[in-house]
């Protein structure tokens, strides 16, 4: 505010013509104010920019990175240097010739002497499956060096099998869409065009099937749980609503783990949910609900109903009953009323609460890894143990990537017709 | 409401529907949630009713042995670490945002939310490969970092709606009276938004405290965290003690969210100046 010079706006003025020291004057005080405006600006970045940063570092970095990995792979590249140079000539059909040969044969040796054998292994064996024992035999057969490499490499009959050169051919690209294609049970075919993998090796497109199945069934049920309680609370008077919201919100604000815990003792064989199933006399003898299907559908229902209720409840909330009476009073029928009056008001809540809840279960890990069993395992439990159990972080990154495009797919769709003020549960 | 004043008998029949189909709802939610409470009680070593006797023995063996105790110890050294970064970070940022002339606020703010949307496990391995290349993979500061990118989006929402409420002019009045910003911060601004920074920080504080799929891919086992714990417990096998746990941790998260929901709530009344 320096610049605004108090003598200038004191003097009065003569005419109402600007004069040119006027103008200078409003010229001045223009500019000091779009001083002090980026100042504002500056200091409110300021003030953001620490945990901008950290989120930077602590998220976006190692989300980045980790989506990286699903097209980055230069791990073969880096370990057969001599074999990408001698396929640069191959058209890709049939055997390379002997010279690519005799050059995997000198990477191969390279790499052990090296140490970095093993992973290179492991890296093709996760393109073609069954390579890391073919590997580590060439390697040590390659070592012993009791006969030339040629007849050793056309010794071992995986070297001149059909499908093993295009993979090391593609390895030998360090961008790639090999892992996300895998990840959707595609591949490159000798054409050049992309096919279906044969359905001995098709995995993922059932699991993420899978898991579209599970997130539809138990949004439908925490819907179904979920809108009459909704209407039921917003249509008491105010303190027996309070204790009701109370039973929603006590769950809401229990942990995931706590209460699939709670779950895996009452799903036990000799546990609650089995004891009331047989007192109704709708079993006939114990279920197994631990491990199934739908033991997983059940506690994860529990978990969401909240999620899908209270934006329902939020818009109900502020539908005047009125309305409703207004409706009969003109004739309509009770479901007339309902479908033609209530219904198209409470949809934006409806949409909400079933969007957000087929969003959140998209991503269920702990629910699934704990009471699902083998074959209700969702996308993020697979996510996990390709890093955890096959160490294979471009398959877990690809399938990482599929995941976020569709959660954040959705997530678009529920910002664009619903607005992000919708996210506000509390 | 829900009956009108001379209800026919087909309302009658559908509103003690209502109820009833409610009250089943209501017990599906409350019963899984206040199971293990007296089953943590038991003084057997079974999850089976009628309860052999009542012993606080699973919470002596929470409480008093060294697996559980460091288990405890570390859920509380990454949750008030947690917390703390979470908290002034978070209030900064949401005072930055509350400007109207911040730049780019429809960006940031989406991507201050995103943790929360991108599937916790993309993060948890996301983090696990970084961090294991900067050496901060099986530390302290490892997980107090990822967990404050999960738990600082809930200070900023909580604590920009107790700022929706703040009027601005209390900050000119302050500057115009002579107080240096840092002054008019403390003395003006904080005491009427605390309601709202403490319900954030409670809100972190559980976040952090609840959160295992982190801890899962960032912890060595000397950083095993409570939750994590009881994980590792659940899958190997089934021991009352885990019942107990659950109860401490479900009451201690409910303790906290009434508390913080209470002032959100006073937090986004128009604070009154007389």
């Amino acid at each position: 505010m320096s610049a605004l010079e108090p003598t200038k706006l004191d003097r009065p003025r003569a005419s109402r013509n600007w004069s040119a020291a006027d103008s200078g004057a409003a010229k001045s005080v223009a500019a000091a104010l779009r001083r002090a405006d980026l100042g504002d600006r500056l200091r409110s970045l300021t003030l953001a920019a620490p945990l901008l940063v950290l989120l930077a570092l602590s998220f976006g970095i190692p989300l980045v990175l980790l989506l990286s990995r699903a097209v980055y792979d230069p791990t073969i590249a880096d370990a057969l240097p001599q074999t990408s140079q001698a396929l640069r000539g191959w058209n890709g059909t049939g055997l390379p010739d002997d010279a690519a040969f005799l050059a995997l044969a000198a990477d191969l040796r390279s790499n052990q002497a090296k140490g970095t054998a093993y992973e290179l292994a492991k890296s093709l064996n996760a393109r073609l499956p069954g390579a890391r024992s073919q590997v580590l035999k060439t390697v040590r057969q390659l070592e012993a060096a009791d006969r030339p490499p040629l007849e050793v490499m056309k010794a071992v009959p995986f070297w001149s099998a059909p499908g093993t050169w295009p993979v090391i051919e593609s390895g030998t690209h360090s961008v790639t869409s090999f892992y996300l294609l895998s990840a959707l049970d595609l591949r490159w075919n000798a054409d050049g065009g992309i096919e279906r993998v044969p359905p001995e090796q098709a995995i993922f497109v059932q699991v993420f099937m899978r898991t579209f199945l599970v997130a539809a069934a138990v949004t439908l049920a925490t819907l179904v749980l979920g809108f009459p309680l909704a209407y039921l609370i917003a249509s008491v008077p105010k303190g027996l609503a309070a204790i009701l919201i109370v039973a929603v919100l006590l769950p809401f604000w229990t942990s995931i783990l706590v209460r699939t815990a709670a779950w895996t003792v009452l799903l036990q064989k000799f546990g609650l949910v089995n004891d009331l199933l047989l007192w109704l006399g709708v079993a006939d003898d114990r279920l197994d609900l631990m491990y199934s299907r739908i033991g997983l559908i059940i506690a994860m229902t529990h978990i969401q109903l909240p999620f899908t209720l209270l934006p329902i409840y939020s818009v109900m909330r502020t539908i005047q009953p009125s309305q409703m009476k207004a409706a009969y009073s003109l004739g309509a029928k009770p479901f007339t009323a309902f479908r033609r009056v209530y219904l198209p008001q409470v949809f934006p809540g409806v949409m909400a609460g079933c969007l957000l809840t087929f969003i959140l279960c998209l991503g269920y890990y702990i629910t699934p890894a704990l009471i699902g069993g083998a074959s209700d395992q969702l996308i993020s439990n697979f996510i996990a143990s390709y890093v955890n159990v096959e160490l294979n972080w471009e398959m877990a990154a690809a399938l990482s990537f599929i995941l976020l495009v569709f959660t954040l797919a959705l997530f678009g769709i529920f910002a664009r017709i619903l607005g992000l003020d919708r996210l506000k549960l509390v | 409401m829900l009956l009108s004043p001379y209800p026919t008998t087909g309302e009658r029949i559908r509103i003690t529907l209502l109820w009833l189909w409610c009250g089943m709802v209501i017990l599906f939610l409350l019963v899984p949630i206040l199971i293990p409470v007296p089953l943590s009680f038991n003084s057997g070593a079974f999850f089976i009713f009628p309860l052999e006797g009542i012993s606080t023995r699973w919470y002596e063996v929470v409480l008093g042995t060294q697996r559980w105790q460091a288990a405890i110890g570390n859920s509380l050294i990454v949750a008030f670490g947690t917390t703390l970064i979470a908290t002034i970070l978070g209030t900064l940022t949401a005072i930055a945002l509350s400007d109207e002339k911040f730049p780019g606020r429809r960006i940031v703010m989406p991507l201050l939310l995103s943790p929360l949307i991108v599937p916790v496990v993309i993060t948890a391995v996301g983090s696990y490969l970084f961090y294991a290349r900067v050496g901060l993979a099986s530390t302290y500061a490892g997980i107090i970092l990822a967990h404050t990118a999960l738990a600082s989006p809930f200070v900023v929402v909580t604590v920009g709606a107790s700022l929706s409420g703040f009027d601005r002019n209390l900050m000119r009045a302050a500057a115009i009276s002579g107080a240096r910003p840092i002054t008019s911060f403390f003395r003006v601004m904080l005491p009427l938004i605390l309601p709202g920074v403490l319900s954030g920080a409670a809100f972190a504080f559980v976040t952090s405290f609840d959160e295992v799929v982190v801890a899962q891919f960032l912890a060595s086992a000397n950083q095993r965290t409570m939750p994590l714990e009881m994980f590792i417990g659940l899958r190997e096998k089934l021991s009352p003690a885990i019942t107990a746990a659950a109860t401490l941790m479900m009451a201690l998260s409910i303790v906290l969210l009434v508390v913080a929901n209470v002032l959100a709530r006073r937090g986004k009344q128009r604070p009154r100046i007389d």
